[in-house]
């Protein structure tokens, strides 16, 4: 192991280590742990220039609870939820079935189509948004969550079959030539034998997407305006522009709106991680 | 005897012709909806922004062909000069994540209790949404109360207003950024570490290697999958900073902030009237960037595909 593990140090640098890493900790946390102090905070200590101060008292109660009660913000949270979920879903749909044709089968378009996916995946937004507005526009999506997540999908399905394929091209390819001498039809090795293996690809897949998609800022605003269908990263500039000033509501809301994703993180930690790494580092 | 019977063997041959044609045809039906997908709304929309970028067009009314005036306005716009430039400290500057995330990684790979809690949340801030990484870091420099001042303030330096200066800002940004970026670039490397051959490392040992000699002859040739795809993500990261900038300064202050991404967005659907044309030919220009290393990536995905 590198570096040399602690205990195998003098006691004096294993104590300093043990030290060091909650400080450490500590400053690399510190600005999210600023907000989050903010939060809990009463609203008159920010009118009294208190910032730094503790706490008088824990507001965090009514703090929280104005931004769930008393703003808009459930509303962008219920739509962050139905513009992820359906594309998490589509994504997986279609790239198991991409992922599956450029895993398996040898042809020679194979590679192409592969680049062609994983190029696509790379593109800046921008060379993308005028004709997809306007294609959304045309098709009367503009403004809806539909709107959001047919392009989230169409996007998100380049990386998906780059993620799928790999994934495939490790599993044991005797299993399919078993199959195909029993005489199996093609689809039902993908359904009987591939899609049970593709599991734990899916899970970390799934994680993913719904981190990226929920984190998505640019697609949001560039398709859609309004309570109705923007997802929560928009909606928390209209809240904060309703809540100027108001460090103490403006913090609660960010924590709020960071939350699920983290959340899905500590749920999902293990998947999480190997999807990260695209598979490529073992 | 049944006549229609057929002798085995020709049964057999044209079972695996069947089988042949089944397999040549699977992987097509497999591919189309992704396929097809992918191609409307991602690859046709390039050749169409590149179409775009030849008209004079405000979105709704009848676009006017304009042949190359856009990509000639470009050349002498003082704004687009600053984002290129602007783009440019960002590529450099956020390649600053990929040490950082290495000394982090080192940092944190011990076995030590509790260590895997602080690993998760050293890369927590991966996680949160760059929105909302953006408004920790403007309250975070915020000149009044933001807790970067109130720190300068215990070594006796007077505040400064990072966001509010030309000179400063975008550096102001780019430190936003790295943070989360340098968290991913750090849980590339803990991955990558948990792999290193632990035989070398103590052949390395023998032969009286340490330290920075080890790290650089015997860890980091060991990293390099984990190196590429956090040069990967890092380049596009950078080049596709956009939500920071605009939860942070809004391309402020005199646009000095401003990137390709951000300008491009500015000019075609800002308040001041839609320039899609001209905003298409900025998108071109930061695409053209980009596939200088995409055609990079590419062609190393394609080496190590023949290799395999």
């Amino acid at each position: 192991m590198f570096p040399t593990p602690v205990e195998n140090t003098s006691p004096a640098w294993r104590l300093t280590y043990q030290s060091l890493l909650p400080l450490a900790l500590l400053m690399w946390l510190a600005p999210l742990l600023a907000v989050a102090l903010f939060s809990v905070k009463p609203e008159a200590e920010f009118v009294s220039g208190g910032y730094w101060d503790l706490p008088s008292y824990f507001a965090g109660f009514e703090n929280y609870g104005r931004v769930f009660f008393e703003s808009d913000m459930p509303r962008y949270m219920l739509n962050s939820v139905l513009i992820t979920v359906p594309t998490v879903v589509g994504c997986v749909i279609l790239s198991t079935m991409t992922g599956f044709a450029l895993g398996i089968y040898r042809f020679r378009a194979n590679i192409w189509i592969f680049f062609m996916f994983v190029a696509g995946n790379f593109v800046p937004f921008q060379i993308l948004m005028v004709p997809v507005r306007d294609i959304t526009l045309d098709m009367g999506l503009y403004n809806t969550k539909t709107g959001l997540v047919l392009f989230h999908i169409a996007f998100q399905t380049g990386f998906c079959t780059l993620f799928m394929r790999n994934f495939i091209r490790a599993l044991p390819f005797e299993l399919i030539e078993a199959a195909r001498v029993e005489g199996i039809a093609e689809w039902r090795i993908f359904w009987y034998i591939v899609l049970p293996l593709m599991k734990p690809a899916i899970a970390a897949m799934s994680v993913l997407i719904f981190t990226f998609i929920w984190n998505d800022y640019f697609w949001a605003v560039v398709l859609t305006q309004g309570a109705e269908s923007q997802p929560v990263t928009a909606g928390i500039t209209s809240f904060n522009a309703q809540y100027r000033a108001a460090y103490h509501l403006m913090s609660a809301g960010s924590i709020v709106a960071a939350l699920p994703p983290v959340a899905m993180f500590f749920m999902m930690q293990r998947h999480f991680i190997a999807g990260l790494t695209l598979g490529a580092v073992k | 005897m049944t006549p229609t019977a057929m002798p085995t063997t020709e049964y057999k041959k044209l079972r695996s012709l069947n089988k042949r044609n089944e397999i040549a045809i699977t992987p097509w039906l497999f591919l189309a909806p992704g396929v097809l997908f992918f191609l409307f709304y991602v690859i046709f929309p390039i050749f169409q922004s590149f179409d775009v970028s030849l008209y004079q067009w405000d979105g709704l009314g009848e676009a006017r062909y304009v042949g190359l005036a856009n990509y000639q306005e470009l050349v002498n716009d003082r704004a687009f000069e600053i984002s290129l430039w602007n783009n440019l400290k960002w590529l450099v500057l956020y390649l600053l994540a990929i040490p950082a995330g290495l000394f982090i990684a080192l940092f944190l790979n011990q076995t030590v209790t509790g260590i895997r809690l602080y690993k998760s949340l050293f890369f927590f801030p991966f996680v949160i949404s760059q929105i909302v990484v953006g408004l920790v870091f403007s309250w975070f420099y915020d000149p009044t109360f933001g807790l970067l001042n109130v720190m300068l303030g215990w070594v006796g330096l007077g505040p400064i207003n990072v966001l509010g200066d030309p000179q400063t800002v975008t550096y102001g940004i780019i430190a936003a950024g790295l943070w989360p970026q340098t968290a991913y670039c750090m849980i590339l490397y803990l991955t990558g570490l948990n792999a290193v051959d632990p035989e070398q490392i103590e052949a390395g040992r023998l032969d009286g290697a340490k330290g920075a000699r080890m790290l650089w002859y015997i860890i980091l040739p060991q990293l390099k999958p984990a190196t590429f795809i956090a040069f990967v993500v890092t380049i596009i990261g950078a080049l596709r900073s956009f939500d920071l900038i605009s939860i942070m300064t809004n391309g402020g202050p005199f646009g000095s902030s401003r990137v390709l991404s951000f300008y491009m967005f500015e000019k075609a659907l800002s308040e001041y009237g839609f320039r899609m044309g001209y905003g298409a030919a900025i998108a071109v220009v930061l695409f053209l960037i980009m596939l200088v290393f995409i055609a990079y990536f590419l062609w190393s995905m394609f080496q190590e595909e023949r290799g395999r």
